[in-house]
């Protein structure tokens, strides 16, 4: 099934804001999950899991360290249910 | 180096009788029970129908987000904690490696434990939180207040079952009597409401059965108790070096003279019926603090409403206190708030800081028919005044394993 990048990126703002407590509107394609959003490593594993299950998708552990934004992860999460 | 001396400046808990210390205290006083009714379907399953739940949930004490990476237990200590902290005046700028945190727990983050293998059952590995073991471990209490406060000078966990809170406290007051700290904030959280550990504790023919009248069911020293009640909350202290507590100008609510640990080796859960290692541990207490037993004018009990427990805990008190016993105040808390396991000692130390400040025992509820094998002087339904001038009072905290734990606070 396709999905827009701005279905995906709905998505993950209101994952982010229920795992993490970061309020949606400051969640933005350019933001790093780490630095800017304060996401610790335990954290973005819940978002990881959560997308899978809401994108109905697979992260595989080894891409995780890449997704560093907001947007690498809305990218791949588009390409991968493209 | 002159001797170092250990005092109380702060007091924080969430209790079955108030989600704070001035409320649980208010309830206390006034003797009300915080067992119920449980209302999850779950007590269908159990012998045991009802439980003493903290007054006021976490939910209503801080945030969602914060919430769900710490487990019930953790919750507590960080809700008593922040109690604590600002009650003695929120000493940030203390030195950070002069500060430390002993919280303990009887069981640790078993509810987390027990849902995350139901979610491990229905969703596979990928469906268990990573947050699971920092919530579950015994020692997240303490290491979340820890972090928190950012105490370098040491994060401890005392484990001993029901003595665990009070064994923390002792932990603590030795941290700063040997001068690895100045200020310690220090106490016990249990949250173990939950089908698995109650019916554990129900196989064990521990607990009180008495679902006809939950109010009633936790009745120390009464001659028809059948078993404790399961509570859960927590109870912190904060407790800082003499000279420091007075050059910072901290508000001083007694002293802490010192501690009596001891251990029955005769079994694993039943307690020594001759009660030797309970009176060995009072005289410990009394000697290691510098008093006698004509000090002590009230006792906070550990008494659980079990038959064989509070009968040979009574016995010993007479044994240890002699004729000196019928002066001293003994109060049974645990008629109100059920049974905090790790947490009761903890609970109840608070409740004597606050007994010697205000100079009132609580009393014990729900004694209709005093057990005759009782020898001491039981404080029944109503507060009772203790007296003026310097008084000294003890905590008894005893755990499966036969670990005894006595503290002795002093008035100052």
């Amino acid at each position: 099934m396709a999905l827009s990048q701005a279905d995906v990126l709905a998505g993950i703002k209101e994952i982010v804001e229920e795992v993490a407590g970061i309020p949606a509107a400051s969640i933005e394609l350019d933001k790093n999950f780490t630095d800017d959003l304060e996401v610790d490593s335990l954290s973005m594993v819940e978002v990881v899991v959560a997308c899978e299950e809401r994108f109905g998708v697979k992260i595989p552990d080894e891409k995780v360290t890449e997704l560093a934004t907001v947007g690498d992860a809305v990218n791949f999460i588009v390409n991968a249910a493209a | 180096m002159s001797q170092r001396r250990v005092v109380v400046t702060g007091l924080g808990a969430t209790t079955p009788l108030g989600g704070d210390v001035e409320s649980t205290w208010k309830a206390l006083l006034a003797g009300q029970s915080g067992v119920r009714l449980l209302t999850e379907d779950w007590r269908e399953l159990l012998p045991v129908h009802f439980a003493a739940r903290v007054a006021t949930e976490p939910a209503d004490q801080m945030e969602r987000v914060e919430m769900r990476r710490l487990d019930r237990s953790e919750q507590f200590a960080l809700i008593a904690s922040r109690e604590a902290w600002k009650d003695a005046g929120s000493p940030d700028d203390i030195e950070k490696e002069r500060l430390g945190v002993v919280i303990a727990s009887g069981i640790g983050g078993v509810i987390t434990l027990l849902d995350q293998f139901v979610n491990l059952n229905e969703k596979g590995a990928r469906g268990v939180s990573p947050h699971t073991v920092p919530m579950l471990m015994p020692n997240g209490p303490a290491a979340n207040v820890g972090l928190e406060l950012q105490a370098k000078a040491g994060v401890h966990t005392p484990v001993s079952a029901c003595a665990s809170g009070a064994e923390a406290i002792g932990y603590a007051y030795e941290m700063i009597k040997n001068n690895r700290a100045d200020i310690i904030v220090t106490g016990g959280v249990e949250a173990a409401v939950h089908q698995l550990p109650m019916a554990g504790f129900a196989a064990m023919k521990a607990l009180s059965t008495r679902n006809d009248a939950p109010a009633k069911a936790s009745r120390p020293y009464d001659i028809d108790r059948d078993g404790f009640v399961l509570g859960e909350g927590g109870g912190v202290l904060v407790l800082e070096e003499y000279e420091s507590a007075k050059a910072r100008g901290a508000k001083i609510y007694c002293e802490i003279g010192g501690q009596g640990l001891t251990s029955d080796g005769y079994h694993i859960a039943a307690p020594d019926p001759e009660g030797s290692g309970v009176q060995r541990a009072i005289k410990f207490a009394l000697s290691n603090s510098g008093l006698s037993t004509k000090d002590i004018v009230h006792l906070n009990a550990h008494a659980t409403s079990t038959p064989a427990g509070d009968v040979a805990e009574a016995n010993a008190l007479r044994k240890a206190l002699g004729a000196d016993a019928d002066h001293v105040a003994v109060s049974a808390t645990k008629s109100m708030t059920g049974h905090l396991l790790g947490g009761a000692g903890a609970i109840e130390s608070v409740f004597i800081v606050k007994a010697l400040q205000e100079r009132l025992a609580p009393p014990t509820i729900n004694i209709e028919n005093l057990d005759p094998a009782v020898t001491v002087d039981v404080v029944r339904d109503t507060p009772r005044q203790l007296p003026a001038g310097d008084i000294a009072a003890l905590n008894d905290s005893f755990g499966f394993g036969g670990h005894n734990v006595v503290l002795a606070f002093k008035s100052l």
